[in-house]
């Protein structure tokens, strides 16, 4: 379809044009790296020299390794979490047929259309209101709900992937729906599970809008970064630190995405089918299927 | 959903337990932790400040400061006009690298789609600090401007303005734009494009023609996952805006924090609310407008 007529006209100065937007979309962002390596304090031009002290610096800091712990736990949990209400609120979604489950998974996607700030300050309200109070519990139901419009997307994509004869087969077969999501859904949908998972962890993981204000002694590791910007001499080490984190994150995502891509593919290639007019094409993220 | 109205008999079957099990962790999250704390925030807003947690005594005041103080106006208008800004900037940018990915890109596809939408899962902190250490006075974009002979000495002008903040959050928020323009062109019939040049349309004509009105509800669901978080902001304005360019979201920040008057903010955030609600509107009219088309 991209070999057609109009495939050359224009292609080239867009391709050039391309090329010049994927620049400025990782220039700065891989200026962090650059200057982590860099032997000053100020991150400026001219560089002075290769470097790995900044990286040394990150060893034996205990407010970092509390912090880093902290992340990777509560990444964990949340991720869990959020896959897990993705899963169900998706599957609810198309095959429940009940009004409830689509209004739930409606509402699931709302985090969207909401300002970070409010869904972090509205929870704030709530987890003091039932006597929480700022903690990791908080922080964990903050990602869950940061992450879950993610979930439900991927996890809607690959359940309406999966030919519908697969599911009413296994049903006609006399399996009971629970045996028909574990056995026949859930294996089918893995990798896309996998990769929801995954994608929530980062987000998790990534998180600072939220978690600023559910926060209680322990930071995660944004926090724990936000705590040091304040401090100029700090600023390498933050570079260091944070090419660590784009590091873990690009390696993270580029495994989710590829398995997204490939869960996809596995059951994809067949003729469109005109009942689900809505289904995303090649696995991309459609945030607004209405 | 219309896609599943054709009943089979063995959905006869479905089990009360299997239901409520699979309905549960979903009610729980979207009913508690989204429906019942935005309550609590409207709720919050008509309540009197008095330092407990939920306020006492019901009243209208806290909506009476924010429309009659004209602090308030200037930081709304700021704050719209810096979202309105950057999103365009980045549905703008988007478009035409959404465009060649649906129609250009080949066998490339893959790997651009995969480049473009990597960014969007590394850290947003991150990526903002990364245009502090750009623009700041001993930083890299002064450092390189004096290196390279172009000027002689460094200049504030970078740091500490509402044109900051506004370059930050494009750059941002740019892979958010790229996905659902491309969802949108992808979609479009490839026999419509070939219609129209058929029936004689320049390549121009048949791109304004056709193309781009078939790809605005893709436009218009960018320019609102672009506006939606960028109106309500706080990080990078507190990085890289200054005292200039304190938007909405920072004031909200600050009843919650320092200021704590909680019913104050939570009163901004209903406007907020309301804002992006009008705004969201205008965007389903815009759609159905653009919808009927095709």
């Amino acid at each position: 379809m991209s070999e057609g007529r109009h495939t050359q006209r224009g292609g080239g100065w867009l391709g050039v044009y391309v090329i010049a937007y994927l620049v400025f979309l990782y220039l700065p962002v891989l200026l962090i790296p650059l200057f982590s390596f860099n032997n000053s304090i100020q991150a400026a031009f001219p560089l002075q020299g290769f470097t790995v002290q900044w990286y040394a610096t990150l060893f034996g800091n205990s407010a970092l390794t509390s912090a880093l712990l902290n992340s990777l736990v509560i990444g964990v949990i949340a991720a869990t979490g959020a896959t897990l209400c993705g899963i169900t609120v998706s599957y609810m979604d198309l095959y429940g047929r009940s009004p409830l489950a689509a209004t739930i998974s409606a509402i699931a996607r709302l985090p969207i259309l909401i300002p970070g700030v409010i869904v972090g300050i509205s929870l704030l309200i709530l987890i003091n209101l039932i006597g929480l109070g700022p903690s990791r519990i908080a922080i964990v139901l903050g990602h869950i709900l940061v992450a879950l419009p993610t979930t439900v997307v991927i996890m809607r994509s690959r359940f309406a992937a999966i030919p519908k004869t697969i599911r009413e087969a296994a049903l006609d077969l006399g399996a009971s729906d629970w045996t028909t999501f574990r056995r026949v859904m859930l294996p089918l949908s893995l990798p896309a599970i996998v990769s929801a998972f995954m994608l929530a962890f980062l987000i998790s993981f990534d998180e600072f809008i939220v978690v600023f204000f559910l926060a209680g002694t322990e930071p995660t590791l944004p926090l724990y970064i936000w705590s040091q910007l304040r401090f100029p001499r700090s600023l390498p080490t933050v570079m260091a630190l944070g090419t660590s984190i784009l590091a873990v994150s690009f390696v993270i995502a580029a495994a989710a995405e590829i398995l997204r891509h490939r869960g996809l593919s596995a059951t994809a290639p067949r003729p469109a089918d005109p009942s689900q007019p809505n289904q995303t094409k090649r696995g991309e993220l459609q945030w607004h299927s209405t | 959903m219309s896609t599943l109205v054709a009943t089979s008999a063995p959905e006869a079957r479905s089990s009360s337990g299997f239901r409520a099990a699979m309905l549960l962790p979903g009610a729980l999250v979207t009913f508690l932790l989204i429906l019942f704390a935005l309550g609590l925030v409207l709720f919050l807003a008509f309540r009197t400040n008095d330092g407990s947690l939920l306020g006492a005594g019901f009243t209208a005041a806290n909506f009476v400061t924010v429309v009659s103080d004209p602090l308030y106006w200037t930081v709304t208008l700021r704050s719209l006009v810096i979202a309105a800004l950057v999103t365009l900037a980045t549905v703008v940018t988007a478009y035409p690298v959404a465009y060649y990915l649906a129609f250009h890109a080949g066998r490339r596809r893959g790997l651009l789609l995969f480049l473009v939408t990597l960014p969007f899962w590394t850290s947003y902190l991150l990526r903002v600090f990364a245009w502090k250490i750009v623009l700041a006075y001993n930083g890299v974009l002064n450092s390189a401007l004096i290196e390279s002979g172009i000027w002689s000495e460094p200049t504030l002008a970078f740091l500490n303005t509402p044109a900051a903040v506004v370059v930050t959050l494009a750059h941002a928020y740019a892979p958010f734009a790229i996905l659902p323009i491309y969802v949108a062109l992808d979609t479009i019939p490839k026999s419509l494009v070939e219609a129209a040049s058929d029936l004689g349309a320049r390549p121009f004509t048949s791109f304004r023609r056709v193309v781009l009105p078939n790809s605005m509800p893709g436009v218009l669901a960018a320019a609102l996952v672009v506006f939606v978080p960028t109106v309500g902001d706080y990080v990078t304005p507190a990085l890289v805006g200054g005292p200039a360019s304190t938007m909405i979201g920072t004031l909200i920040q600050a009843q919650f924090g320092k200021a704590n008057d909680w019913p104050f903010g939570a009163a901004l955030s209903v406007a907020v609310m309301l804002v992006i609600l009008a705004v969201v509107l205008v965007a389903r009219i815009a759609d159905r407008r653009f919808g009927s088309r095709t």
